[in-house]
């Protein structure tokens, strides 16, 4: 089994190279203002979507519970990491990344609060107890002084300047990533055997001695950790926050992203976020009848593709480079050997 | 003192008395059956053995502790393992997954280590990696490690299932119908590695089968239940001349 640990480590070599590559071209073109603020504004923006959507992806696709509460989250985090920030008195460049960690952790708080009651039920039970705490946390959030009301928070400060426009992309870019890459290896470690297992045969599952309960309220609480997170960086990025933002469209949302990417598939999550991120941002003459695009989509992916775009299957490059070169050496060692 | 023991084991679901009074012993490395017609209860012991059930009243105790009020996954931690009678394997996993999910408890790493790769993660994935597939072997199994467990033809399902609850390194193994659906040539194999799984593991086997020649053939001692009621125990010999037993299988 070294064979195999030696061509993970090769694997992962790759990845981190592409995604690296990746933000170099991106933050170049940012930089030298190729890609206008608008732009920017967009991909940032994707790549929060992409957090919630990878994480929501765990408790829906990887755990197999349905929740229509994770805007919920994201409001607690958004609100967490905007107070801190605005309130604190620190640099903007120090509090900002601490304002994240205490957001992720006020959502995980909420995580366990509403985890440990709503986990009890399944299926669509649960669905709709998740969907009731998303609108009890945006109720609360409107009638709230802290929270300024239905008027939400405004002139939260962006790292991002019109003289320096990349700083607020580089956080959600690492973030996003951070977030996939974590969601990969849980996925495919112990305890992600123990939550797949739970989705496959819950019964079964606890008689082979998996504590169903503690597994179950964990990779919930993990997803509304991430969840906060992206809620903060969102807050940092539009500027402007109101409870409207975080209402049960939102949630429902992320869900599409996870479901047409396929339950259960990152990099479907990942590719369903960017495109559902960019699309309708193409659209704008369009927004009005976003939703009811959203809802044809949604109706003819379930038709032809129950299990969304992807899935469970990953798109791995690696894996296709590999075949590339498998393909490549023996084709030129046909070649040799027929010309000999 | 026995390996498990059950003391006047009752359970009612509203008011139909699944079980009366239930009294079973099992000595280490015993090969035991349970047998009894349809819907005499048989599956229900399991469930109650394995915690999905609560009794309504009486005594359970694995090597002296009582297992009464546990819930199913420390049960299984504290030495139960068993097979469903309608075969529930994870059948979206591979089946060396499937084996290493019930390895999960055996394993240290936390989950720290696991995202963040740390080497206690590599080490260990090894180890159970190698570990899994050395199970396999016992049943032959081990080229199909890598596929999913929903494609292995029935039979090797229902042996799956068997070396999923063996890797919970259980002291007592509880096999449902293990021989459902499998042809005689099948049911033979069976017997075999049955015997053979109590003498490499040294545990004892608790078996629910309704095919007779495989019970008569390996058990030690049998236990016949009807309408909940423990109606005769003692070896196959004896429970094949027991009138009582042929009046609850054929009707008086």
């Amino acid at each position: 089994m070294g064979y195999l640990k030696k061509k993970t480590g090769v694997y992962y070599l790759i990845n981190a190279v592409l995604v690296f590559l990746l933000f170099f071209v991106l933050l170049n073109l940012i930089n030298n203002r190729i890609i206008n603020r608008t732009s920017t504004q967009i991909l940032t923006l994707i790549c929060i979507n992409i957090i919630l959507a990878v994480s929501l992806n765990l408790v829906t696709g990887v755990l197999g519970q349905l929740v229509l509460g994770h805007a919920g989250f994201m409001l607690v985090g958004a609100y967490t990491s905007a107070l801190f920030t605005m309130n604190i008195g620190l640099d903007l460049k120090i509090a900002f990344p601490i304002s994240l960690v205490l957001a992720g952790l006020m959502a995980a708080v909420f995580g366990v609060i509403i985890g440990i009651p709503a986990l009890r039920l399944k299926g669509d039970y649960l669905a709709i107890i998740t969907l009731g705490f998303g609108e009890i946390i945006r109720v609360i959030a409107n009638n709230l002084k802290i929270t300024n009301g239905a008027m939400g928070l405004s002139g939260i400060k962006s790292l991002s300047t019109t003289k320096n426009p990349s700083p607020m992309f580089i956080y959600a870019y690492a973030l996003a990533a951070l977030t996939v890459f974590l969601m990969f290896t849980f996925g495919r470690s112990r305890h992600g055997r123990a939550v797949i297992a739970i989705r496959e045969d819950e019964i079964a599952a606890e008689s082979m001695g998996i504590n169903t309960t503690y597994y179950k309220l964990f990779t919930f609480v993990l997803a509304a950790f991430f969840a906060g997170v992206a809620g903060g960086v969102f807050a940092h990025q539009i500027g402007v926050i109101d409870p409207s933002k975080f209402d049960f469209n939102r949630s429902v949302e992320i869900l599409i992203m996870v479901v047409l990417g396929g339950m259960g598939s990152i990099t479907g999550s990942v590719i369903s976020a960017t495109v559902l991120t960019w699309l309708p941002e193409q659209l704008r003459e369009f927004s009005k009848y976003r939703l009811l695009v959203y809802s044809i989509i949604l109706i003819l992916v379930m038709l032809f593709k129950p299990s969304g775009l992807l899935g469970r299957y990953e798109i791995s490059i690696p894996k296709f480079l590999d075949k590339l070169f498998a393909r490549i050496t023996k084709k030129t060692a046909k070649t040799k050997t027929g010309g000999a | 003192m026995h390996l498990l023991l059950t003391k006047d084991l009752s359970i009612e679901f509203g008011g139909l008395q699944a079980l009366k009074d239930l009294h079973i012993e099992i000595n280490n490395r015993e090969i035991v059956g349970l047998i009894g017609p349809n819907g005499a209860g048989k599956t229900t012991v399991f469930n109650l053995l394995t915690g999905v059930y609560l009794p309504t009243s009486g005594a359970m105790r694995l090597e002296g502790n009582s297992i009464i009020g546990k819930k199913p996954f420390e049960i299984n931690r504290s030495g139960i393992a068993r097979t469903f009678q309608n075969i529930r394997l994870f059948k979206n996993m591979t089946v060396a997954d499937n084996i290493k999910v019930s390895m999960h408890q055996n394993m240290k790493y936390n989950t720290f280590s696991a995202m963040f790769r740390l080497p206690s993660y590599w080490k260990e994935e090894k180890k159970v990696d190698i570990k899994a597939r050395e199970f396999l072997e016992i049943f032959g199994m081990e080229d199909k490690a890598d596929q999913l467990a929903c494609n292995l033809p029935y039979g090797q399902q229902r042996k799956l299932e068997i070396l999923r609850a063996l890797a919970t390194k259980p002291k007592i193994l509880l096999l449902d119908e293990p021989a459902a659906g499998m042809n005689p040539t099948e049911t033979q194999e069976l017997m075999e590695v049955i015997r053979r799984i109590r003498d490499q593991f040294n545990i004892a086997i608790l078996l629910i089968e309704h095919d007779m020649s495989l019970v008569m053939n390996i058990c030690e001692r049998l236990y016949v239940l009807d309408y909940g009621h423990l109606i005769a125990q003692g070896t196959p010999e004896e429970i094949r001349t027991n009138p009582q037993v042929i009046s609850a299988y054929l009707g008086s």
